[in-house]
Order: C-alpha cells, then structure tokens, then sequence
C-alpha cells in the first residue's frame, strides 16, 4: 500500500482570504480613478501645453543665477544641514526612550513612539507653515520645520538599531558592575555608531530635497525664489530654479554615497 | 588596586562562595532552580556539569544577579547578594568576573578597551566616554593582555580576532576586575578541543594567581575532570553529585545526564 502525501501551500479559508483581498484592491482602484474626474478636454490639450511651457522655459536666464539663485541656494543648504543637526539632538534622547531594551518602562515607549509619529505624520511643508506663523518668514522657520519633521525618522531609526544590539556585551559589562551611562557609551553606542552615520546622512540628503520645497511657504531657501520667478512667470528664471534644484539634489547623492563608503 | 577593603566585608571570609537555598523560577510554578546549596572557599576550581536546560547558566547569572533568584541567599566574599540593589550591587557585580560562552566582547572595540571594560564599574562615566581611562588601569590592561598572550593584537578590534582569541580577551576583562570569584558559563563550547584546553588553563592560573575560587559550567565532562578539583552535578534543578572528579562514577553520569547508550 502506497501512502499519499497531499501539500498545498494555501488552506482553502487562505486562497478565499488572499482572493476577498484582491477584489477590495481592485474596487478601490475603481473608485478611486472615479474619485479624480479627470476633465477630458483639459487632458487631450495637455502636450500642447507642454511644448508652450518649454518654449518658454527656453533658453535659460543663467544671468539669473548670481542676483538671485545663488545665495538661496547656500540658504538652502544651511536650512538642511542644520536643520538635520537639530534633528538629532532631539532624535537621540526620544530614541533611547523609544527603544524596549533600553527604556524598559512601557508608557515611556509609547510617549516615545507618540513624539516620534507625530513629528512624521505633519508633512515638512506643514511644519514650515506652522513655524513661520511662529517665527515669521525666512530660514528659521525653514530650518525648525525641517528639524522637527526628521526628529521621527532619524528617532525611529535609532530605536530600531538599538533595539537589534546584541545582548551579549551589554550583559558582560552590567556584569563588570557599568553604570548605565557607561553601558550606552560603551556597549550600545559602538553597536549603533554606524548605523547612526548612515541615517544622518540618508535624513541629511532628504532635507535638501525637502528644504527646497518649504520657501513656497516662505521658510526661506530656494524655493522663495521659485515661488517668485512662478509668480511673475519668469518661466526661464523658473527653468534655471529647476535645474539649480536637480543639480544640487544629485550633488548631494554622490557626496552621500562616498562618505557612506567609508564609515561603513 | 586592593579591593578587599572597598567590598565591605570587613576581612570574614574573602574570596569565598556560599550558596544556600537558591530558588528560581520564571514562570511561577515551574521552578528551573529547586533549591541550590554549596560553599566553596579560596583557591578551588568547580565544574558544574549537566544536561542542556538544567539551570547551570542561570545559577551562574543568580550568583551575579544578572537574574533575579526567586528565593535563597547568596554569599560572595561574606557579603549577601541578595540583599543589594542600584551601587553596592554594581559594586558587588564589579567583584564577580564572568566569562562568557560567545565572549560577549564590544565588537568594534579594540581589545584594549574591552579589557578596560572590565574596570567601568569603578570608571567615572567621562572618563570612559573620553576614553581618559586612569594610568594604573591601562597599565593593568597592557599587562594582562600580555599575559593571555595577545601582546601584538592591543589595538586589533575584537571581530578581527579568532574565537579562542577572543575568549583571551573575556578572560583578560574579567580578571581585570579584581574578582573574588571567577565565573565562567561554557567557556569552550565554541572552541576546538585545543583551543578549549589552553582557555582552561589559563582560567585555572588567574584563579591560582590571584587565589580566587573558579566556577565553570562546562559541557564537557572529560575537560571537567581533567581540570577541576570538586565537580558539581545538576540534573532538573537539583545538585545530584558534588564530590571530586575520581568519585564521579558512571552511575553518577547516567543520574545526570538520563540513559547510558551515550556512554562508552
């Protein structure tokens, strides 16, 4: 008598699960195309309005770059730089408070977490409007807003690695008798080190994305020349924003991979 | 670099152990200790031997409080354990030096500062964080890791070290304590039958050195015999056989470990 072996991968109850979930994604993709009226005229003119915008756009006003690009663009950098610098300051303490094995107190994890979800779930751009309505126009508010929107990620990050430490050196040196200052400089911080380098670095080439956009708002940066030269439709001057954007964005990113090259 | 008068025990019975009635469970009603009791004074190495799961490493962690008992008393150096809490039980932990079974050293340290992590118990937090550890430590530390042979790998990082090298260092942390005991949870059970011999060894000449008792959880029952002087046998939480290596009979391993087909 030969024995027969039956496997599936999926119980019947799974595949009528897996499937009840497709369905939900396809409706909801119905109704969310339904949702966006897409205006049918509008949308057939639109390559024509393409070309008109670039003959516009052409040539470039690189004239421009000296009176009113170029120091926005340094702003810019100031506002990501130390706006990330901010960041941590905050991010570190609401880190170590955030990680379970560190903060072994329930409800301080979860205020932790609470600071942490809250700093992510308002968008920069949002933080920018409130901290201008605060400190007024220019590039403190830029830099606060860009602060206080990176405290979450660079926070929930450094929980994360703190949490995956290994437990074997912190237990060795609470076994020496460590006091727990001691314990973090010595057990937990050469664990996380290069994992907070990487995470400064990948917050930092964000925030230069991110500090672009806030002077649309007037948090100071490039973007209030944008919102200017857009205002007046300067489109050549709005043309060599673009372009002064995309450069130092793609700067950043090389100067962020070869300085991670050599930490890690 | 005396400890004896700093460890409050007023010259009674340095450098001793006692052990009397430790209890331990996780989960209540399961105990995993039922009721531990030995002494060992001075200069004596003791092997506790049993079946994985016995509660050999968590008598051992009872002993530095690394775990909580749930009953009893524990003695080091004529000071009750038990009854210490935040700096006295630092300064307790600072006393009893351990070696680990995965070494459990900072793996992005050198081994130099590894071995000074055996000294944080008594190092003020900013001089660990400036890494401005107290010439007489360094000095110290330069020594031991002489004396377990390591001399050329001072500035090595320890994850550039082999195992048996690495457990040099655990070594060298631990006596670097100053310890009224040594304590050592499988310290061989990752290393090669070579390896293993040399690391008993060099345990055995810090305890004789320094005339501290030693107390090893070892696996290997031959190794037991070979270096110990008193060999303690767990089985279910209990202590089953103490006496020493030549009164350990097959009856008493088939106690132990259950069975008798692995014996040959």
């Amino acid at each position: 008598m030969t024995k027969k072996y039956e496997w599936e991968r999926f119980t019947p109850a799974q595949r009528l699960a897996r499937f009840t979930i497709y369905l939900a994604v396809v409706i909801a993709l119905v109704m969310s195309i339904r949702t966006v009226e897409v205006i049918p005229e509008f949308l057939y003119d639109a390559p024509e309005q393409m070309v008109d915008l670039f003959t516009r756009m052409w040539p470039i006003d690189t004239g421009h770059y000296a009176e009113g690009v170029h120091a926005a663009l340094i702003e810019t950098l100031n506002i990501a730089s130390l706006g990330t610098v901010l960041a941590l300051v905050m991010a570190f303490p609401v880190g170590l408070m955030a990680a379970s094995n560190i903060t072994k107190i329930p409800a301080l994890n979860w205020f932790a977490k609470l600071i942490l979800v809250s700093s992510r779930s308002v968008n920069s751009l949002v933080w920018a409007i409130l901290f201008v309505a605060i400190f007024g126009p220019g590039a403190l508010a830029g830099t606060v807003a860009i602060g206080f929107r990176s405290i979450g990620f660079c926070g929930k990050l450094l929980a994360e690695a703190l949490e995956e430490c290994d437990p074997g050196p912190i237990e060795a040196l609470k076994a020496a008798g460590a006091p727990w200052p001691s314990i973090i400089i010595k057990g937990y911080w050469p664990q996380v080190a290069p994992a907070f380098w990487g995470i400064t670095l990948f917050r930092w080439d964000i925030n230069v994305r991110e500090s672009s956009v806030i002077g649309l708002v007037g948090a100071g940066g490039i973007g209030v020349a944008l919102d200017t030269s857009l205002n007046l439709f300067n489109w050549d001057q709005v043309a060599l924003i673009l372009l002064c954007i995309f450069t130092i964005v793609i700067v950043a990113e090389i100067f962020v991979t070869k300085v991670r090259e050599h930490i890690i | 670099m005396s400890n004896q008068n700093t460890n409050g025990n007023g010259g009674a019975t340095p450098r001793s152990l006692i052990v009397k009635d430790v209890f331990k469970e996780y989960v209540p009603g399961t105990p995993v200790l039922k009721g531990i009791s030995f002494e060992v004074t001075g200069r004596s190495t003791v092997a506790i031997i049993g079946p994985s799961g016995t509660g050999k490493s968590t008598l051992l962690r009872c002993i530095n409080r690394l775990i909580e008992p749930t009953g009893g008393a524990i003695h080091v150096a004529g000071q009750d354990i038990t009854q210490l809490s935040g700096k006295d039980l630092r300064h307790a932990r600072h006393y009893i030096g351990m070696v680990f079974q995965e070494f459990n050293l900072v793996e992005r340290l050198s081994v130099i500062e590894n071995v000074l992590c055996g000294r944080l118990g008594f190092t003020p937090v900013w001089r660990a964080w400036l890494r401005k550890y107290p010439q007489t430590d360094i000095d110290r530390a330069f020594e031991l890791i002489e004396k377990v042979g390591l001399g050329e790998f001072i500035t090595a990082r320890a994850d550039s070290l082999s195992g048996g090298q690495r457990q040099r260092v655990g070594i060298a942390r631990a006596v670097m304590q100053n310890p009224d005991i040594l304590m050592a949870d499988e310290p061989t059970s990752s290393l090669d039958p070579k390896t293993s011999v040399e690391i008993m060894e060099l345990l055995n000449e810090f305890s004789a050195v320094h005339d501290i008792p030693l107390l090893i959880n070892i696996h290997d029952v031959k190794l037991a015999q070979r270096f110990a002087d008193r060999i303690i046998g767990m089985s279910d939480g209990r202590i089953v056989f103490d006496g020493t290596p030549d009164e350990l009979q097959d009856s008493h391993l088939k106690e132990i470990y259950g069975g008798e087909d692995w014996m040959l």
